[in-house]
């Protein structure tokens, strides 16, 4: 059923979330605030090598020390076949994962976990996971992405051939895969341009970020039943990964969702629960693991960095005939960046006829890369937003105005095949191009950028249960990890469809044991899909209810409405009954049939495409190569808007973590490949004293596959601000910088060799 | 019938090279099928790591989608998220 958008009482409106309370007084159970009876503390041991041979792990002592009661290596886990599934957020080989999580043969990076203890306290654990003695044969590695797709590179995985060229390769290489997309015939389109410009751009590997580190605690029973209680963005995945990494049917595990504090991605993958479940089954008794920052940061992984080659051709009035993008991702230790994303985001604003599109993933000894909102399209739409930039100044044309001319529209052929239909790229545009905005005046050393970008959002598998309570109030029951407010936004969908006020709906995420399987909290898919099921088991409800009033009535429920949470005679021939509300039917629903309830399991498609266009005001410092952010307007489509301010969050946030990997953030390395920053004080991600009110205006293109017209919102608010940035930062000092972070030592260099600094008098 | 496009590499090393296929089938399910009887492999891959767009929509692991005689379908890489 879909509803009409001006009758809409709930939907729309900006109620408080149903966990803010909790939230803000500290109640609520994140993944470390569990704790068991009997449990013990896990440890892990981490590599201290980039890259390194495993020729001994000796645990003597460590299963010596008083206090220990199991010590786990590699030997521990069950050997899993070279296996690719779709459980994650992209395609994850498990034997990696396995690997990755504990490492076998060889450790791939720096904080690669070896060996793994569980002790009666953190001390004793710490204490004995310095007493495991590895004998490493240390190794040449490679950190840089260019370096490892070099034929005479260290490699590091002797049964990885490239796949995707041809003919097949005969020897290993860290290039895992190679994948094009191609739409007309680019070298004929290149000829056909009047001005080209061809550019490299390039992106350190950035961090999530997320406040909460990675927790969670673990018991085996002794009939081989486990329980999992841990942070992450899907229980169900949680529970898939660590039956596949340990033999263990789903049916003996049941995961508990704790709350979460910041996911971004980066926790669709497991890194402790596996080990944890080892150390339970080893000790017979629960297991709690705690990461600290500096374990997540060396120990889980960061977005991608990569190289982004950009050739663009146009007609002298600004009309793009022809492109090319050459995408080079960093994977990590294992297979499995975001390239296929990356090269189908960073040209699909645009209609261009001839366009040639090449992406490489490649490995090297980082951890593992791990989602980031809206993988891939960052990266991808840093360097083609830049270049568009560059374009505009080249051809003197307005960079709103060049991409109001290129924008896709409806019926417009993406480079990666489809033909768009209901998109709201342009709309975003228009709507940049008259916003205030533009018109403030900017000031000496200030200038203004202007980026777009584009994420596909998904649908998928999602489950709920509306159930009515005794009392007429209603319970949701979920199973999705609440990140962004979607409490919320389930609660109101119902309400909206049950008729009743938001707060007589209690929504609740339940563990794998409650609710039927849901896909993880990722993608931008929540409030879209499993929105999609909770609205449709509220409507079941309402058959029900409707239903219930007819046995009340002793009428047929045919002629039986349901209007503002209440029951009518649908007409005059159907009887003269005074309304009956939801409350009055649940209070007698014992005799009309017994509770009413419903459950739904769905697999949502047609998630609509996020669509967004970005402006930025920066002042640069030129004397210390500080850039301060003056202004922020991100629009974006987001179908419609369930809850606006959590909308209006959702893109504050993303603008926010963009403008950290535009101007600071950055993994360091040294010489031997060990990460030199693995903390907030090194790794510098923006707080709010560093930033102005990001102003979000929402452009509403309602998604006619969704009831109340919702696209996911989450993830196309990162995707243009790098470029957005750079082009502020070009506009404010004519210096184009290719290379992130825009730091003040990268910027400050760079203005230097503008305007060398004058020697200081002898 | 409707029409395949095989933009991507992923695809299109099971057809040859082969960017364009008029295939008889009036579900995603039957489609599927049909590739994998006419390019062994193809139609695995597409189970495994491949969404459809349909004329535009981007379906992913939907085997009872309609086709109409006219649809386009597109094999693009299943798409995650963060």
């Amino acid at each position: 059923m879909a509803y009409d958008g001006e009758s809409l009482k709930v939907v729309g409106t900006r109620p408080i979330r149903p966990d803010g309370v909790d939230k803000v007084i500290g109640r609520a159970n994140f993944g470390a605030d569990m704790t068991m009876p009997g449990m013990l503390w896990g440890k892990i041991k981490r590599s201290p090598h980039a890259h390194a041979r495993i020729k001994s792990i000796k645990i003597d002592k460590a299963a010596a020390l008083p206090g220990v009661k199991a010590v786990v290596t590699a030997a521990d886990f069950p050997q899993i076949p070279s296996e690719e599934a779709f459980v994650g957020e992209g395609p994850m080989n498990f034997r990696d994962l396995s690997y990755n999580c504990m490492a076998r043969g060889k450790v791939l990076y720096d904080g690669h976990a070896v060996a793994a203890v569980a002790a009666i306290s953190p001390a004793i654990a710490e204490g004995a996971a310095d007493l495991i003695e590895v004998e490493y044969e240390v190794l040449p590695h490679v950190i840089d992405v260019e370096e490892a797709m070099k034929p005479n590179a260290p490699i590091l995985h002797d049964d990885l051939f490239t796949q995707g060229v041809d003919p097949k390769p005969t020897a290993p290489s860290n290039v895992a895969k190679r994948v094009t997309f191609t739409k007309g015939d680019f070298a004929a389109g290149w000829k056909e341009a009047e001005v080209t410009i061809e550019r490299r751009y390039t992106s350190k590997a950035v961090h999530q970020g997320y406040i909460e580190p990675h927790a969670c605690v673990v018991a085996v029973g002794n009939d081989g039943q486990c329980t999992i209680w841990s942070s992450s963005q899907g229980q169900f995945m949680v529970r898939a990964y660590c039956a596949k990494l340990l033999n263990i049917d789903l049916a003996n595990i049941r995961a508990m969702p704790a709350e979460i504090g910041g996911g971004f991605g980066g926790k669709t993958l497991v890194y402790l629960e596996p080990v944890a479940l080892a150390l339970s089954k080893k000790s017979g008794r629960p297991v709690k693991i705690v990461m600290n920052r500096e374990e997540v940061f060396r120990g889980t992984g960061p977005a991608a960095g990569g190289v982004y080659e950009v050739k663009l051709g146009a007609k002298k009035n600004g009309r793009i005939v022809a492109a090319e993008l050459v995408v080079k991702l960093q994977a990590g230790a294992f297979p499995g960046s975001p390239v296929g994303p990356a090269c189908m985001c960073g040209l699909a604003m645009y209609d261009i006829p001839h366009v040639n599109i090449v992406g490489y993933d490649v490995v090297s000894n980082r951890p593992k890369v791990a989602a980031y909102r809206a993988p891939g399209a960052p990266n991808s739409t840093f360097g083609t937003e830049s270049c568009m930039d560059e374009l505009a100044r080249k051809l003197n044309i307005d960079p709103v105005r060049l991409r109001e001319m290129n924008a896709a529209k409806d019926g417009t052929k993406a480079a990666h095949g489809p033909t768009w239909t209901n998109i709201g790229y342009l709309q975003t545009v228009e709507t940049a191009k008259n916003h205030p905005h533009l018109k403030v005046k900017l000031g000496k050393n200030q200038g203004r950028g202007i980026a777009s970008g584009f994420w596909f959002n998904i649908g998928g598998e999602s489950s709920a249960a509306c159930h009515v309570n005794e009392d007429g109030s209603v319970t949701i029951v979920e199973g999705n990890p609440d990140i962004g407010g979607s409490r919320a936004s389930m609660a109101m969908m119902a309400a909206e469809a049950l008729g009743i006020p938001y707060d007589k709906v209690r929504p609740v995420v339940a563990d794998t044991s409650s609710v039927g399987f849901s896909f993880l909290t990722g993608g931008s898919r929540v409030t879209f899909a499993t929105g999609m099921a909770v609205t449709q088991a509220a409507e079941k409800v309402v058959v029900e209810l409707k239903k219930r009033a007819a046995a009340i009535w002793d009428i047929s429920p045919e002629a039986v409405e349901w209007k503002d949470g209440k029951a009518y005679p649908a007409g005059p021939n159907a009887g003269s009954f005074e309304p009956l509300s939801l409350q009055e039917i649940a209070l007698k629903a014992g005799r009309t049939g017994g509770p009413i309830s419903a459950e739904v399991s769905i697999n949502a498609q047609g998630a609509g495409a996020g669509w967004a266009t970005h402006i930025c005001d920066v002042e640069v410092d030129r004397e210390t190569g500080y850039v301060k952010i003056l202004r922020y307007t991100a629009v974006q489509d987001v179908g419609r808007a369930i809850h606006p301010s959590y909308v209006e969050g959702q893109i504050q946030g993303g603008v926010t973590q963009g403008i950290g990997w535009a101007l600071n953030e950055e993994y360091i390395y040294d010489k031997d490949g060990r990460l030199e920053n693995p903390g907030y004080l090194d790794y510098r991600m923006p707080v709010a004293s560093d930033l102005p009110m990001i102003e979000a205006v929402m452009v509403e293109v309602p998604n006619p596959r969704h009831p109340f017209g919702a696209k996911g919102v989450g993830e196309v608010p990162i995707v243009p601000p790098m470029a957005a940035v750079a082009n502020a930062i070009a506009d404010a000092t004519g210096i184009r910088m290719r290379n992130l972070p825009m730091s003040p030592p990268h910027l400050r260099a760079a203005l230097d060799e503008q305007e060398p600094p004058r020697q200081a008098a002898e | 019938m409707p029409r395949v496009l095989i933009t991507g590499t992923a695809a299109r090393r099971f057809t040859g090279g082969q960017t364009e296929v008029a295939v008889e089938a009036d579900t995603v399910r039957r489609m599927i099928a049909e590739l994998e009887r006419r390019f062994p492999g193809l139609g695995h891959q597409i189970d495994e790591g491949m969404a459809v767009a349909i004329d535009g929509e981007i379906f992913q692991d939907a085997y009872q989608t309609p086709l109409s005689p006219d649809s386009e379908v597109v094999l693009i890489p299943k798409i995650g998220g963060g």
